[in-house]
């Protein structure tokens, strides 16, 4: 038994000792008992996202997921709305549907064939006999989460009482519409993902999204592989442009490139990059050059990261989101995004973009999984040396509209986090 | 029986061409990615792709997709030691069976097989199984490769970012 296991036995630190405005115990990596805290406390009872529409265009797309350890389908019915189910047949308890994604009429359970509708209803049990008035089917549905989405975006929750999503997501809605922007006319549609595990725990992975310090160490070999163009873009570090918004509730947006958070504003100002000229030739064959520079000035996506608690972030020019699969593991995915309808070159160029830094194989990916990996394993070193989340307390603001600023390098987003993360923890 | 023995048992073109795999999987397995390089056609194209199914690669979100320019980067970066997950990269093993010829036209042999792979980093061993197609031209300078595509069994599903190649 390790020394912070017997820690707790002996008297466990209370959530004030835990989290304290410029430092975390190392036990949240680590403690499994936290662990399971956080999945009722956190997964199982605020909003969670599981989609994003273009996923479930038609009656009858699903695709499946888990909120923590429970898996879940989203779909869409026959009448159009978004249902998310719990994937448990409600006989015996075994998945309704192994498939990632794809389209079906209902969902058939493997051991004894009860049938379920796309809304969840319990369409039909072979031999019927042996349930004659024992058995209500209308009483049987599939467990049904309460579902709503915003900007495209689907949140589900296991917890009746949640408070509205318009509240939930509050300061960051703001973020959300501008970062579909990079649609640029067009509606947003998902264009495949990568996913990898790490060996950490989730929350390494949940500050590492506002984590502007860490990008030009862990990610030199990335930079060093772009143009010099996209390099200075990217080069956020002493631009006093470069922001960190706490927007309340555990959310936070880390501005990067200040020019790229409104895409639809254009002062014409800027040269569009060398290295997309062919996809700038190719449009302007057929497009006004005020959307081919929309297009193209869109193609890195919008200039921040915003991160929603506890699950995903809308980073750039993707969404990543991660799923705790036990304390120490953790599995990410990187949604790729494009236009949907719009022109195939650049949703093509989006793609390149994305595999050059995204993924197991990336440039960026695998850097950033070594560091969290380093971090769970030094994490275990000595529960007396806590985690500092205290960069940048020195020149944090308030601004006018309430939210807590400071630079993008700075550890804003974090306390936001975790201040939102003892909240909910507090909760009983 | 000695291998060359066995492999002179072989078609011509399917034995160059199992020469030529093996020698590639040594390379990469010792991370000899200069000696790698050299093995490729100027617009050979490297693929892992994630779809199991597609073969339009270009219009497919991929794990890997480089053409000439990606690779020399791609090299760079696993050999320039700025990389944490290069540095640190995991050890692999991997063999290379169950060879199909698909054609032979020309000097132009492609080949399919059975790649097994361990890597090893930090008390854990991580298995890679995936089929193998190697597209090899034997032309003036000697054998190149035109594509390698790498489709993992488990493509769809998680992997872990262990800075090596496939």
């Amino acid at each position: 038994m390790s020394s912070h296991e017997l820690g707790l036995i002996a008297k466990s630190p209370s959530l004030d000792q835990l989290v304290q405005d410029d430092r975390v115990d190392v036990s949240l990596y680590h403690d499994p008992q936290l662990y399971e805290q956080e999945l009722e406390k956190i997964f199982y009872r605020t909003w969670v996202w599981v989609g994003h529409e273009s996923e479930v265009r038609n009656p009858g797309d699903f695709r499946t997921t888990t909120i923590g350890r429970r898996p879940v389908i989203v779909v869409r019915d026959k009448k159009g709305a978004i249902n998310v189910l719990e994937n448990r047949c409600r006989h015996r308890g075994a998945t309704v549907c192994e498939k990632h994604k794809g389209n079906a009429t209902g969902f058939t359970c493997p051991y004894h064939s009860w049938s379920y509708a796309l809304d969840g209803k319990l369409r039909a049990l072979p031999y019927p006999d042996g349930y004659e008035d024992i058995l209500d089917k209308s009483e049987l549905p599939l467990n049904s989460l309460r579902v709503d989405s915003y900007a495209g975006m689907i949140f589900a929750s296991f917890n009746d009482e949640v408070e509205p999503l318009t509240d939930f997501l509050g300061g960051a809605k703001h973020w959300m519409d501008l970062f579909m922007k990079q649609g640029a006319g067009y509606p947003i549609k998902t264009q495949g993902e990568h996913k990898f595990t790490f060996n950490g725990n989730w929350k390494i992975q949940l500050e590492n999204t506002t984590d502007g310090y860490h990008f030009p160490i862990v990610h030199k070999s990335f930079m060093s592989s772009v143009d010099e163009e996209t390099s200075e873009m990217l080069s956020f570090m002493t631009d006093p442009q470069a922001v960190t918004h706490a927007l309340g509730n555990g959310h936070s947006v880390m501005v990067m490139v200040p020019e790229h958070v409104d895409l639809e504003f254009d002062d014409g100002s800027e040269q569009l990059q060398e290295r997309f000229a062919h996809v700038t030739e190719e449009l302007s064959k057929t497009m006004e050059p005020a959307q081919v520079r929309r297009i193209v000035r869109s193609l890195h996506g919008a200039g921040f990261n915003l991160n929603l608690f506890p699950n995903v972030a809308m980073s750039m020019s993707f969404f990543r989101v991660l799923n705790p699969l036990s304390v120490k593991q953790t599995e990410i995915r990187h949604v790729a995004l494009g236009m949907d309808g719009g022109p195939e070159i650049a949703n093509r160029e989006r793609l390149r973009i994305h595999e050059h830094f995204q993924g197991p194989f990336g440039f960026g990916s695998p850097d950033d999984a070594e560091a969290w990996e380093r971090v769970q394993r030094g994490a275990e070193a000595g529960p007396q040396v806590p985690i500092l989340v205290n960069r940048g307390l020195n020149r944090e603001v308030l601004a006018d509209n309430g939210d807590k600023v400071s630079h993008a390098t700075d550890e804003t987003g974090m306390r936001e986090a975790y201040a939102m993360w003892k909240r909910m923890m507090s909760n009983d | 029986m000695t291998e060359h023995n066995t492999l002179a048992a072989l078609n011509a073109p399917l034995a160059k061409a199992i020469e030529f795999i093996w020698h590639e999987a040594a390379l990469l397995d010792n991370k000899d990615y200069a000696a790698w390089a050299q093995l490729w056609s100027e617009d050979g194209v490297y693929v892992i792709p994630i779809d199991p199914d597609t073969r339009d690669f270009a219009s497919s979100l991929n794990y890997v997709y480089d053409d000439a320019r990606m690779r020399a980067l791609r090299i760079e970066r696993l050999s320039a030691g700025h990389s944490p997950s290069a540095v640190d990269a995991a050890r692999t093993l991997r063999t290379v069976s169950r060879f199909n010829l698909l054609e032979s036209s020309g000097d132009v042999v492609e080949v399919t097989s059975a790649q097994l792979l361990f890597a090893y980093k930090r008390g854990v061993h991580t298995p890679m199984a995936a089929e193998l197609t190697h597209r090899i031209r034997f032309g003036q300078g000697g054998p190149r490769l035109e594509q390698k595509v790498v489709r993992l069994i488990n493509s769809t599903d998680s992997l872990s970012a262990l800075g090596f190649l496939l």
